[in-house]
């Protein structure tokens, strides 16, 4: 009845607490704590955290260093896109743009490259395949991260950030060697 | 001049002006989920891969027109009617300003006309989101802000309302729960319209070329601030729909006022915070930032959520277990009304946004986890647990309550009212389970194509992720018809059903006020305060509602097994910094 009718207590506050209650809001607030600082523990000692670095950018600045990657380190071509392999350690760059991800990379299992990753045009979605790891790609915004491929085989970058007509069009490839 | 009906049958006040305006926006609510539905048919039949159904442009056109549809408009209409529901009704207290609540709802459809308008036109395949820099015509963001300036006209009235019912005194002591969390839906709102005026402004100047560019980045992080906060006026209209729907149906009074209230707080809050939970996968935002605000300032309104979750059904136990319904620990559940629509749409709007939507929610919401959810079918199945089920359902059920009350009218088909919550129920829930499952395994959200056909290059997703997205298929069509089940009572007990009063024509359905003679009342007395307990069991050494303790309990295990579950499968992918 009461739910829609002004409570009993003219001072709402002084209303009893139910001991199931009680208990209830206990527990609940020591797991949402437990799930708070499950996250900056996983910074601390967890291996799969997104650094902070990024910087902001223009498309021709990022296309720029691309290109310069591309005619560094090109060692073949597939579909006409190339297939670059920079050297362990290296900073390896991916774009994305309308509908494509260029160029295809190649890496070696457990080296670490630090990838920067930026669009040419729209929002684009990186997500990586099999492996599922999904991030949010700008134009405007190079994002940099560290990351250590420890599975070998080929990789597919789906981009799942709808961009248009094209958008199931845009895939791109990671090839990990052992 | 008497401006006010008594429902005989309920015992509702009735202020003319509002019962009017509470029947045009439940019924421009039901319009805009019927084109909802027809578009997300067409949505989840091209999902399913097998069936294929729509060409890619116009998957995209009718997958925009789905989400704006289903999320906005038939949302926010609905809960126009319940914000003047929970102020001139529950308060006895004649609606303030009821010109300008016509402007409000003339804006709103105005503004819901010209969005699908522009939708069908076309060249607006934005996706509910609009990502700037991808642009969609003037008319398209014109359209959400006359919409947008409806519903804030609609939160002054309501405000307005409480206002006018303190100061002639309609009420004693303080504002009954469902208008207090109505209220508090009304406050989030008025941030969520601040927040959408924010960004939609700039937006529509740069699509009409006054502005020459909008910082993707920038737009993510306001637009969520609408985005996200809209759904949150969802998640606090419902729980009061809930608090109200247990009152009606068993009498029940709320376990502790100051629990109820001080969760509701909390959603004010720390709700507006959630923005965070869109962009932990976007560059430029500190992990300090993402962490903080993901977790809506350390969960407090994930603690909530889970505060009403025993509350409401804790509530109803114990008036339950009042009318002798004490065997066991369950003989309250299962002695609960099962074939009446307005019980059945409720418990399962509960339990599916709790078990499914509350606990994928903090899931994909967790900073990291996100990495291997984020943009993944994951997150409709996500949503559909709380909006399309937690919201949608509470409302269905809420309609099968107004269809006596507010329009006069008995129920048409009601074997198919009766069945109408098991449906809708049974084809969201499986949808929701294998959309789940297919996100976990990579399948992107907003996709024409799994197979990416006539791509330059070649992917393959696993055969289950398409037994998957087939069942889930099923599901959404099975979906689909507990809706159009929906549609055809609710239409069909306004043109069809029996009047409760003589007086109850067709037109006045729509909006037109029942025949003059029918407002018989001046001023209704003041609303009481509720009888205090008897006895109070507070402070006793028995549980009041051991039943729901023990269902609470079943949901925090499912939640922490599933959440570590989830880190495991994080821990496996590959090392990043």
């Amino acid at each position: 009845m009461s739910s829609f009718l002004p409570p009993s207590e003219r001072i709402w506050w002084n209303t009893p607490i139910g001991k199931e209650e009680v208990l209830w809001i206990g527990i609940a607030l020591v797991w949402c704590l437990i799930m708070f600082f499950m996250m900056p523990y996983w910074h601390i000692y967890g291996k799969q955290n997104l650094s902070n670095e990024a910087y902001q950018t223009t498309a021709p600045a990022f296309q720029a260093k691309v290109d310069e990657m591309v005619a560094q380190y090109k060692v073949g071509e597939e579909a006409g896109i190339p297939i670059v392999k920079p050297p362990v350690g290296s900073d390896v760059y991916m774009l994305g743009r309308l509908w494509q991800w260029y160029p295809i990379l190649e890496l070696e299992k457990n080296q670490s490259y630090r990838l920067h990753l930026s669009s040419m045009d729209w929002n684009h979605g990186f997500s990586l395949q099999p492996v599922n790891i999904n991030l949010q790609i700008m134009p405007g915004y190079e994002m940099v991260l560290t990351v250590t491929p420890d599975t070998a085989g080929d990789f597919t970058v789906v981009c799942n950030e709808y961009c248009g007509i094209g958008h199931h069009l845009m895939l791109g490839k990671i090839y990990v060697k052992e | 001049m008497a401006q006010f009906r008594v429902c005989p049958d309920s015992g509702f006040y009735f202020d003319k002006s509002a019962e009017s305006l509470m029947k045009a926006n439940a019924v421009a609510g039901a319009v805009f989920l019927l084109i909802a539905g027809i578009l997300g048919l067409g949505v989840i039949l091209t999902r399913w891969q097998e069936v294929h159904l729509l060409p890619a442009d116009l998957f995209y056109q009718v997958l925009t027109g789905h989400g704006i549809n289903a999320l906005i408009f038939w949302i926010i209409f609905f809960e126009m009617a319940i914000l003047y529901f929970a102020s001139s009704t529950l308060l006895r207290c004649r609606l303030a300003a009821p010109r300008w609540a016509w402007l409000g709802f003339a804006l709103m459809l105005i503004g819901a006309l010209t969005n699908n308008i522009a939708v069908l036109q076309g060249n607006s395949s934005v996706m509910m989101t609009s990502y700037a820099p991808m642009q969609a015509a003037p008319h398209f963001y014109l359209g959400l802000i006359l919409f947008a300036v409806g519903a804030l006209i609609g939160c002054f009235v309501f405000l307005g309302t409480l206002v006018i019912a303190h100061a002639d005194k309609t009420y004693e002591g303080s504002i009954p729960l469902v208008t207090f969390g109505a209220l508090t839906a009304c406050i989030i709102a008025i941030f969520t319209i601040a927040s959408g005026a924010i960004i939609l402004i700039p937006t529509f100047l740069w699509s009409v070329g006054y502005i020459g560019h909008i910082d993707a980045a920038m737009y993510r992080v306001i637009w969520w601030g609408m985005g996200h906060s809209s759904q949150q006026i969802n998640v606090a209209a419902h729980v009061s729909i809930w608090y109200l729907l247990v009152g009606v149906l068993f009498g029940a009074r709320p376990m502790s006022e100051k629990v109820s209230r001080m969760a509701f707080l909390l959603y004010i809050l720390f709700l507006q915070l959630a923005s965070a939970h869109h962009l932990l996968a976007d560059p430029g935002l500190s992990a300090e930032w993402k962490v903080f605000n993901t977790s809506y300032a350390m969960y407090l309104a994930v603690l909530a959520s889970m505060i009403h979750g025993l509350t409401v059904p804790g509530s109803m136990e114990v008036a339950q277990r009042a009318k002798g319904f004490t065997k066991g620990m369950f003989e309250w559940l299962r002695k609960a009304p099962w074939g009446n629509p307005v019980f059945s749409g409720f418990f399962f709007s509960l339990v599916i946004f709790g078990f499914l939507g509350g606990i994928t929610g903090v899931v994909m919401g967790t900073e990291q986890i996100n990495l291997i959810i984020h943009n993944t079918i994951y997150v409709p199945a996500h949503f559909h647990a709380t909006v399309a089920v937690g919201t949608t359902l509470a409302f269905m059920a809420l309609t099968y309550l107004l269809i006596p009350v507010l329009f006069r009218r008995e129920v048409f088909l009601p074997w198919m009212a009766r069945w109408q919550p098991y449906v809708f129920s049974a084809g969201m829930t499986l949808m929701i389970l294998f959309m789940l499952g297919a996100g976990t395994l990579g399948v992107s959200r907003r996709h024409w194509d799994m197979d990416f056909t006539g791509a330059a290059l070649a992917f393959e997703y696993p055969g289950t992720a398409y037994t998957m997205m087939a069942v889930a298929g099923i599901g959404g069509v099975l979906a689909v018809l507990g809706g159009a089940m929906y549609l055809i009572v609710t239409v069909g007990s306004l043109l069809f059903g029996k009047k409760l009063e003589a007086s109850a024509g067709l037109f006045q359905g729509f909006g037109v006020p029942l025949a003059p003679s029918v407002y018989n009342v001046e001023q209704p007395e003041r609303l009481p305060m509720a009888q205090p307990l008897a006895h109070s069991q507070h402070g006793s050494s028995t549980m009041e509602a051991p039943g729901t303790f023990a269902l609470a309990l079943a949901l925090l295990v499912v939640f922490v097994v599933y959440y570590f579950i989830n880190w495991d499968t994080l821990a496996a992918v590959w090392p990043l910094s």
